[in-house]
């Protein structure tokens, strides 16, 4: 241990700056950042003329990327989406083995593999648009069938979206929330334990389930949050390793007898929920749509009032747009952060509980969690960490896993196809040159071709008038 | 846990200037022995068990064979917990007089600590020391190949969470191209390819267009997890044949493997092995003494300086990633073309945030990195060997070591977590 002063308990710029990975406000001088919304906070301007903007991005990386994701318009979601479509329509074409068969002979009869490629591809997207929107294929079997392709998406985009809220507030503050898969995990197990262990009547003991399953993961969320305000620690490390630690606990757990394993098996299983404790169907049977998705919508409806409504959200916002800032106004940053990662563990929590008592009711294991905690950066990035945005964001991630399953089992395409198109998703939606690139569309603040040309000539005519002179 | 005490300053009048002098004394090294401490005196003293702990200490070919520790496991624990405690008291007083301690103080006191907990987890029991030096050796592999590709890339100023994703990534390749060529070394190379192609994607992303590293890393570990998802349930379940490869040839190294103890875990092994023997020193020399590393360190120290005099900082972040990306391949190979034998759903299984661990405890250095990640290859190994003989200690537990080591690392509480001052900032030119 060196006496280093960059050390722990300097009031403002220490904390902050030695840490892996950067944050919003990791810059050396106080930033000035544009609000991802940008009118909120009118910027205070620091360097003259059109430097400012560079600046700016220079110090703060965090601050760009929001920006970039959030300034990203409609069009470049539907051009990301549209383009990662098309990236896992060739792998699919790629694996296709009548599309290998027809490549061996390509030449001959090119018509026979375009033929094979174009069956492979609109198969497939055909079966996720049927298995998540509406099932076209047997009208004739009643409109309940036609539409229960929908009510399957908004099922998967329930615990999507709650946990997309879960990483969306977290950006807002300026932290980044990987710790989902631990928090959903110490939900499930609190809420799971409520609910085979207690008697309760019925819509109260499975409200009380969740209740106790979000305040577990506020507190798991809120660990990470105290590491970081008191000691500096980088939450991306803090979130990583607390999953890693959550999910053994809960492994042991499961495989302890008389703590939340089965007393009828000898698997590390939970005992199956009681009916008073799983959340019913909204339409009955066969709908398996369930009243999580109500407090699905009801989160976000809080979560936009709490972001910008609230005087708390506006402390977070103060903070996610620049902590000194925040700071010099006399807000207690240490405590947003916590509070922050309280908050994230908390709509995490509410997606593991919704798993416990809605998705998965006959016994929960460690993979509970089923990489929603994951899937919930990816909803976030996509809705652009706004509460609304990732309402949307979670209804198409939940379309394409609702179609997914239709698209594995009718047309033999692995389920693991959604995972890299959402990657994809996600990469392009972070990187709008690149789109912009892919499609030809003019970069924005970049001149043409031909107006660079021209500068150039105006710029050697004049160097030659000065040297003539 | 950090206390200052400035000098007083006398508002002397014209006679001497006393330079004010800053005194911050460090007490949560000390707090940490002294918790460790504490957990041993109830492990070992207050829940000691009874009988005799065996430790094998001799293999088959050794030059001469050491005879089998016999320790009584009620007194091992008491000579343990006094010394770890004299340890502590060392610390704590080195800490008040602001001395510095060297490296042998943790070092030390986490061999008395791990021989103590040996000795009381293997009561009435006998545990197998070469063996588990083997097994540590073997799971340290990837850990180690990942951790530096980790250090290397953030030594060059860019995150690398995607070290899963790199160790994947190799893993996948190295099986089906060293299935399909029928060569086990093309299979290595295909792997160290498949790495750096990773490594790329999160070069151009991060260097290029600027994407926060870590969403890159973070969407990179979910895409090669689907993409090889999908290939192996696509194309690896229809055809085996594509996922057979040959594994690796063991290479004995005569006399070497004759060591007693260390010998058969260290000199028994595959070209990989060796190989890693030499590229860590390598990249230990080549980051401190050389051209390519003093650059390296600057580009993720402080990109301006650096490209004031001259250094095209994004080409160099971007060649640097991509060897990052080549070591870790290595590690991804490790895993089908050495340790496995195929291809499986993600089989590396979360390694890769083990070796991101490993860089942080290990401090950004490639030695320190190494032994972090033997550390937490030598928990996991004696996680399996205690499973074996009937662990008092949940194996849960030890698995969740090294992330609570880490997790403690980065508060501060063990050692110094400092990155490179420039890692995970993207560099515009003004």
């Amino acid at each position: 241990m060196n006496d280093t002063p960059r050390d722990a308990d300097d009031p403002i710029e220490p904390v902050e700056r030695d840490r892996p990975g950067g944050s919003p406000d990791s810059g050396e001088q106080p930033t000035v950042v544009h609000a991802p919304q940008a009118t909120a906070v009118t910027p205070v301007a620091t360097a003259p003329g059109a430097t400012d903007d560079r600046t700016v991005e220079d110090d703060d990386p965090w601050g760009s990327a929001f920006r970039r994701i959030m300034g990203g318009n409609l069009v470049m979601a539907l051009l990301a989406i549209f383009a990662s479509l098309v990236v896992g329509g060739i792998l699919i074409a790629a694996t296709d083995e009548r599309v290998q068969a027809a490549s061996g002979y390509f030449f001959a009869r090119p018509g026979d593999m375009l033929g094979a490629i174009w069956d492979a591809v609109f198969g497939a997207y055909s079966a996720l648009f049927q298995g998540s929107i509406l099932n076209f294929s047997r009208p004739e079997a009643g409109f309940a069938t036609m539409i229960k392709p929908l009510t399957d998406t908004l099922n998967f985009a329930t615990p999507l979206i709650a946990a997309g809220l879960g990483v969306a507030i977290a950006f807002r503050v300026g932290l980044f929330n990987i710790g989902g898969r631990g928090q959903m995990l110490w939900a499930a197990a609190a809420a799971g334990w409520v609910g085979f262990s207690f008697q309760l009547p019925p819509v109260l003991h499975v409200l009380v389930a969740i209740a106790v399953g979000i305040v577990a993961g506020a507190i798991w969320g809120a660990v990470a949050g105290a590491l970081k305000a008191f000691t500096g620690a980088h939450e991306v490390i803090v979130t990583i390793m607390l999953n890693f630690v959550a999910l053994w606990f809960i492994t042991w757990m499961l495989r302890t007898p008389g703590l939340l394993q089965n007393p009828a098996s000898n698997n590390p299983i939970s005992p199956p929920m009681p009916d008073s404790a799983t959340l019913p169907s909204i339409f009955g049977p066969p709908f398996i749509l369930h009243w999580g998705f109500v407090l699905s919508v009801a989160a976000v409806i809080f979560c936009s009032w709490l972001i910008n409504r609230s005087s708390l959200g506006f402390q977070f916002r103060a903070v996610g747009y620049n902590k000194s800032a925040a700071l010099n106004a006399g807000m207690d940053v240490k405590r947003l952060t916590v509070l922050a990662m309280a908050f994230a563990g908390g709509f995490m929590g509410l997606a593991g509980a919704q798993q416990v008592t809605g998705a998965v009711t006959t016994g929960f294991t460690s993979g509970i969690d089923a990489g929603i905690g994951f899937d919930g950066i990816t909803v976030a990035l996509l809705g652009g960490s706004t509460p609304w945005g990732t309402f949307f964001a979670g209804l198409l991630f939940g379309a394409f896993k609702a179609g997914g399953f239709r698209m594995q089992a009718a047309e033999g395409v692995p389920i693991d196809i959604i995972l890299v198109v959402q990657s994809f998703i996600v990469l392009f939606i972070a990187a709008p040159p690149l789109v912009r690139a892919m499609f030809g569309l003019p970069q924005p603040g970049k001149k043409s071709r031909r107006q660079r040309r021209d500068e150039a000539a105006l710029k050697a005519m004049t160097q030659q008038k000065g040297a003539q002179s | 846990m950090t206390t200052q005490q400035p000098a007083e300053v006398q508002p002397a009048a014209d006679e001497r200037i006393e330079l004010e002098r800053a005194v911050v004394k460090h007490w949560k090294a000390p707090i940490s022995y002294a918790v460790l401490t504490a957990v041993s005196f109830i492990l070992m003293v207050l829940l000691a068990r009874d009988g005799l702990a065996r430790l094998r200490l001799a293999s088959g070919g050794d030059f001469f064979q050491i005879p089998d520790a016999l320790l009584p496991v009620r007194a091992t624990g008491v000579v343990v917990v006094v010394l770890l405690a004299l340890l502590t008291a060392f610390s704590f007083w080195a800490a008040a007089t602001v001395r510095k301690v060297g490296a042998w103080l943790p070092v030390v006191f986490g061999i008395v600590f791990v021989v103590g907990f040996l000795v009381w987890a293997g009561a009435g029991a006998m545990i197998p020391i070469p063996g588990l030096l083997f097994a540590t050796v073997g799971l340290s592999v990837p850990l180690i190949f990942g951790a530096m590709g980790g250090v290397i890339s953030e030594r060059a100023g860019v995150v690398n969470i995607a070290i899963e994703a790199q160790l994947l990534g190799g893993a996948f390749t190295g099986a089906v191209v060293a299935s399909a060529t029928g060569s086990t070394i093309v299979g290595v190379f295909a792997a160290m390819v498949a790495s750096v192609l990773v490594s790329m994607v999160l070069a151009v992303f991060a260097i290029r267009y600027f994407v926060e590293q870590i969403i890159v890393g973070v969407v990179l570990n979910v895409l090669i997890a689907g993409l090889t998802n999908f290939f192996y349930s696509s194309v690896l379940t229809d055809n085996p044949a594509l996922n057979s490869p040959d594994r690796l040839p063991r290479l004995n190294i005569p006399l070497l493997e004759n060591i007693p103890l260390i010998g058969p875990a260290l000199f028994n092994q595959t070209a990989i092995v060796y190989a890693m023997y030499l590229i860590v020193p390598l990249i230990a020399w080549g980051l401190f003494k050389t051209t390519w590393g003093l650059r390296l360190r600057a580009i993720g120290e402080h990109p301006l300086a650096a490209d004031t005099v001259g250094i095209n900082v994004p080409r160099l972040r971007f060649w640097n990633v991509s060897l990052a990306g080549a070591v870790a391949g290595l590690g991804g190979a490790y895993f089908t073309l050495d340790s496995n034998g195929a291809f499986t759903r993600e089989m590396t299984a979360g390694l890769g945030y083990i070796a991101l661990a490993a860089v942080i405890f290990g401090q950004w250095h490639p030695i320190k990195a190494t032994a972090a990640a033997l550390l937490f290859g030598f928990a996991s190994a004696l996680q399996q060997t205690l499973g074996a003989i009937g662990s008092p200690v949940p194996s849960e537990f030890m698995l969740m070591l090294p992330y609570v080591i880490t997790i403690l690392a980065v508060a501060g509480f063990i050692g110094q977590s400092r990155p490179p001052a420039a890692s995970g900032k993207p560099y515009r030119k003004q």
